[in-house]
């Protein structure tokens, strides 16, 4: 058994690492060495705390964490990279649960003696912790199950939504009061469990709420709630490294979450109160003539192409079709022409989603750039090659200021020389298409399963 | 329904209205082929190819003709050399003709074709439409001429186009001067600055420089303030002014340049005469001139239509049959754009044709509907005007500019108001926390903004790996159900332990899965 200021030493080392691993990932000659930063800060963290005197009951603690631990690997072992925003969902949702059931193993825990306002600020921050792992619980499932199609992607929009979520939000607070002044005379359970349930609804309201487009700043904001609830336990618990902990990891997803609503030109408060993101701009129709091109004329053309953009998409991930794209700029790579991706920051469902699956095909990150990186240069490219991708390169998002996308900034692939778009149909004829990329004079449609086309057109390269 | 090409009998005409692969296309809409055995010889198409394609050989016109529901050809019905009979003798009711009629210069044509009650589209007639671009023949019959006509003055021309130094000495690249700058314009400046020649372009539309400087032509710019965009996107005749100014800018051009090709033609008008016999003997010796509109009696007023002349040291080609001299590719574009057109004209992939005299592209395209002229269709309901767009650019910007303006106050309350709203509460707190609670909140500020430096740097192609580490690392959370495992009370305990296996998951699955990620970015 180790003194108690030993494990706060080890707490203030494993702050540290944690620090360090975050910063490791400013590049990715560093992110690898990060990465066990993280791990070190964590064993440090969990080591310390077992030999510390507060722990005694060893048998179920380790058969916990070796069964959980043995879950975990086989879990990161198997997924899928395309499956990455599933189990990234699925594990907030496992940290706002363990967030809860902390909070009530703390509520009924009567060992601690705390009186007067210390007392009632500790039954504040249980409500909280419990409140905000609640929310995230069941917003990360319904994110998961969005994710993964089980769930539809439409937003759901119930009548008077926002009034329903002030009614929830008041009988959270009068709940609050109420689990206050019963924690007094020694109940409050009930109040808290219907909290929770109230909680729960909450969360699972909120995401039902918000379209298929918008998963970007609905898995970054959960993934900031979970760290707000990992903070909350913290305070309930007195444990500083809990809230360093969950306040680096509520920054991050705020700040994720920033950073995705700012790719779209949208206020975070209007992505969180819903209704937008599936309709995928289909408001404005525009009348217009589409051009169909072949399996073959597209190799022709990547063939005299010297300047090559891809740009890829959600739609890409969906056909697993990044390991063709990658034969496909290998091949044209060694051919001496100019091939680079051009990712733009909410492309696919997640943050960094396309670099992943990118990555996983091999595709060198040298030759991956980001939309402010490449924007300028479309002028130049002879060919551009957008892979299921429609809103980030709608070119209304700039010009039609009626457009529900207006102003989100957008990869300008119209102005290289052609642009070859990759969908999986469109009716023939001249429908209202959402996105009058499709019908500019330069673009060129490419119908079918993107992974079916690359594969062919990757044959007629070769020959 | 049956379609029947016949083999083309106009002199020197070697081009066919469909090829093989067209032809299988054509047929996959639900269409029968007959062709003339022969017709796309000239054009190198087999009979044989023909075949394979799914296409019925028939001996000799006349069989040809009688079989077909659609006839369909390149050059109008004329007078047949070997059976001494005209083409429209073969026609009868309800049958339709496509190919290019020239409604206007064409007039005895339309009038026999009008008698025998047939529908007749003509491929000359296509609307100017972004819509009807894909079957437009003008443009990609232009699009040949305009390549052809640079490589006829290369023929002609006694140097490089390209400049060099050699060892043999300095070869100084061939000046080009392109005018009007339409398809076969533009075409041929493509072709000329692809073999390394200098190119400069002139047009009397201002609004085509952009197109040229795109190809990387020069624009001559003419000082002097006359739009000449006239309907359709054609150019128009210019004031008596603008052609002093005009012709005296070419009389420059000529005496530097080495080839002149000339595109320039007005609807409906005999082609300006814009290149006169004084600029012709300022011009070097060798020079040569292509006049694309030897048809339309010529841009230069020595060009003689269908021939090759040198006068005053200076070749004048005058061919009116550029397309054709480049047979596959001009048989293969048109016989596409007929495509196009029977698609359109068979919207339900049967095989039979709607002469749909409400769709746009069709009206305008039908000279002749079952023996009723309908030619000159009415005037387009939309031409392509980039004014009018440039117009609604500008007033949006304004708009945005006004309402920019208007929110300047709202803003600066807006961007105060949390600050008052967290200081207030933040006060409010301090005033009754306790001391222990201060030092944890203490610790729970700095590390929010020590959160907020890291991951502004956190590169953005490492945003999930960022994600998934962060689950890792919250799963931190162990440590609170570690230390509450030893309390007090089954209840308790299995709380916990249940928190410790979940979080233990997302603590092992979180680090392995973002492992895994980073192994996989190379460079």
């Amino acid at each position: 058994m180790i003194s108690q200021g030993l494990v706060t030493m080890s707490y203030v080392a494993a702050s540290i690492l944690f620090i360090l691993s975050l910063s490791g990932l400013s590049s990715q000659e560093t992110a690898r060495q990060g990465n066990y930063y993280g791990m070190a800060g964590m064993a440090i963290a969990i080591i310390a705390t077992l030999l510390s005197d507060a722990v005694n009951s060893y048998v179920i603690l380790i058969l916990a964490l070796t069964i959980g631990g043995f879950i975990g690997t086989k879990a990161a072992l198997k997924v899928e990279m395309t499956q990455m925003p599933e189990l990234v969902a699925l594990m907030h949702s496992l940290v706002s649960m363990a967030a809860v059931l902390v909070g009530y193993a703390n509520f009924f825990d009567n060992s601690n003696e705390l009186v007067g306002i210390e007392k009632t600020i500790h039954e504040v921050e249980i409500y909280i912790g419990i409140f905000i792992g609640a929310v995230t619980f069941s917003g990360s499932i319904i994110a998961f199950g969005k994710l993964c199609g089980k769930i539809d992607g439409k937003p759901l929009l119930l009548p008077a939504r926002h009034f329903l979520n002030l009614a929830l939000l008041i009988a959270t607070f009068w709940l609050g009061s109420a689990f206050l002044s019963g924690v007094e005379t020694g109940g409050g359970t009930f109040a808290l469990i219907l909290m929770t349930l109230i909680a729960l609804a909450f969360g699972v309201h909120m995401v039902m709420a918000i379209g298929g487009a918008d998963m970007p700043v609905v898995v970054s904001m959960l993934n900031s709630y979970s760290g707000w609830a990992a903070a909350a336990t913290g305070f309930m618990l007195s444990n500083d490294l809990l809230i360093v902990t969950g306040a680096l990891v509520g920054s991050s997803g705020a700040i994720l979450s920033y950073i995705m609503c700012r790719a779209m030109n949208r206020h975070f408060l209007s992505v969180i109160a819903g209704g937008f993101g599936s309709s995928s701009g289909e408001a404005a129709s525009i009348e217009g003539d589409i051009t169909e091109i072949g399996i073959e004329e597209t190799a022709l053309l990547l063939g005299d192409a010297k300047n090559i953009m891809i740009i890829p998409g959600y739609g890409m991930a969906v056909a697993q079709a990044q390991h063709t794209v990658n034969e496909i700029s290998k091949l044209l790579r060694a051919k001496g022409k100019i091939v680079r991706f051009g990712i733009h920051p909410v492309a696919g469902r997640m943050p960094g989603h396309m670099n992943v699956l990118l990555a996983e095909a091999k595709v060198p990150y040298d030759i991956v750039y980001e939309m402010d990186e490449i924007n300028e240069d479309f002028p130049n490219v002879d060919v551009a090659i957008v892979i299921g991708a429609n809103d980030i390169v709608n070119p209304s998002a700039l010009d039609d200021p009626n457009s529900p996308i207006a102003g989100m900034p957008v990869l300008e692939c119209w102005k290289s020389a052609s642009t070859i778009v990759l969908k999986r149909s469109m009716a023939a004829g001249y429908a209202g298409v959402g996105n009058p990329l499709f019908i500019h004079e330069n673009t060129r449609m490419l119908f079918g399963d993107a992974n079916d086309s690359m594969q062919a057109v990757l044959k007629a390269l070769g020959k | 329904m049956k379609l029947g090409i016949p083999k083309e009998i106009h002199p020197g005409e070697k081009r066919v209205a469909t090829t093989p692969d067209v032809a299988e296309k054509i047929i996959k809409l639900g269409f029968e082929i007959n062709i003339e055995s022969g017709a796309g010889l000239q054009s190198n198409f087999s009979d044989e190819a023909y075949k394979e394609a799914g296409c019925t050989i028939r001996k000799n016109a006349k069989t040809l003709w009688k079989n077909a529901d659609i006839i369909m050809k390149v050059r109008p019905p004329e007078s047949h050399p070997e059976l001494a009979i005209d083409e429209t003798e073969f026609l009868s009711k309800g049958k339709h003709l496509i190919s290019f009629i020239w409604p206007a210069q064409n007039d005895a044509l339309m009038k026999k074709l009008a008698a025998k009650e047939v529908t007749v589209l003509a491929m000359d007639s296509v609307p100017r439409i972004s819509r009807s671009q894909k079957l437009d023949a003008l443009s990609s019959m232009a699009n040949i001429a305009g390549y052809r006509a640079v490589v006829e003055a290369a023929q002609h021309f006694g140097r490089f186009f390209t400049g060099q130094i050699t060892a043999a000495g300095k070869v100084p690249p061939a000046k080009i001067l392109v005018i009007g700058a339409g398809v076969a314009g533009l075409a041929a400046i493509g072709a000329a600055k692809s073999m390394g020649a200098i190119v400069r372009a002139f047009d009397t539309r201002p609004e085509v420089k952009e197109q040229i400087e795109s190809m990387d032509a020069e624009f001559l710019m003419l000082d002097f303030k006359e739009d000449g965009s006239g309907e359709g996107g054609y150019a128009k005749t210019m004031s008596k002014e603008f052609i002093e100014a005009e012709m005296a800018l070419f009389a420059r051009q000529a005496m530097e340049v080495d080839i002149i090709i000339t595109t320039a033609l007005i609807p409906g008008k005999p082609a300006p005469k814009l290149i006169t016999e004084r600029m012709l003997e300022t011009m070097k010796p060798g020079s040569v001139i292509v006049d694309l509109a030897a048809e339309q009696g010529g841009n230069c007023a020595l060009t003689e239509k269908n021939k090759v002349v040198v006068k005053l040291d200076v070749t004048l080609i005058g061919y009116t049959d550029l397309p054709s001299r480049l047979a596959a590719q001009s048989s293969q574009l048109y016989a596409t754009n007929l495509r196009h057109l029977l698609t359109e004209l068979c919207p339900k992939k049967d095989g039979g044709i709607d002469v749909n005299m409400n769709d746009e592209v069709i009206r305008g395209t039908t000279v002749i509907k079952a023996g009723k002229i309908t030619w000159p269709p009415p005037a387009p309901t939309l031409s392509a005007s980039p004014k009018s767009s440039l117009k609604t650019e500008i007033s949006t910007t304004e708009k945005n500019e006004i309402k920019e303006k208007e929110s300047i106050l709202p803003e600066a309350i807006k961007q105060l108001l949390p600050l008052l709203i967290i200081g207030g509460s933040l006060f409010s707190l301090g005033s009754v926390a306790p001391a222990s609670f201060m030092s944890h909140f203490t610790v729970f500020v700095l590390a929010c903004f020590i959160g907020y430096q890291v991951i502004w740097n956190v590169s953005a192609s490492l945003h999930t790996p960022l994600m998934s580490v962060t689950n890792a690392i919250s799963g931190i959370i162990i440590i609170g159900a570690v230390i509450q495992i030893s309390a007090p009370g089954f209840f308790i305990t299995l709380l916990s332990g249940l928190a410790i296996l979940i979080a233990s998951i997302n603590i092992a699955g979180g680090f392995l899965v973002t492992r895994r990620m980073l192994e996989m970015f190379r460079k």
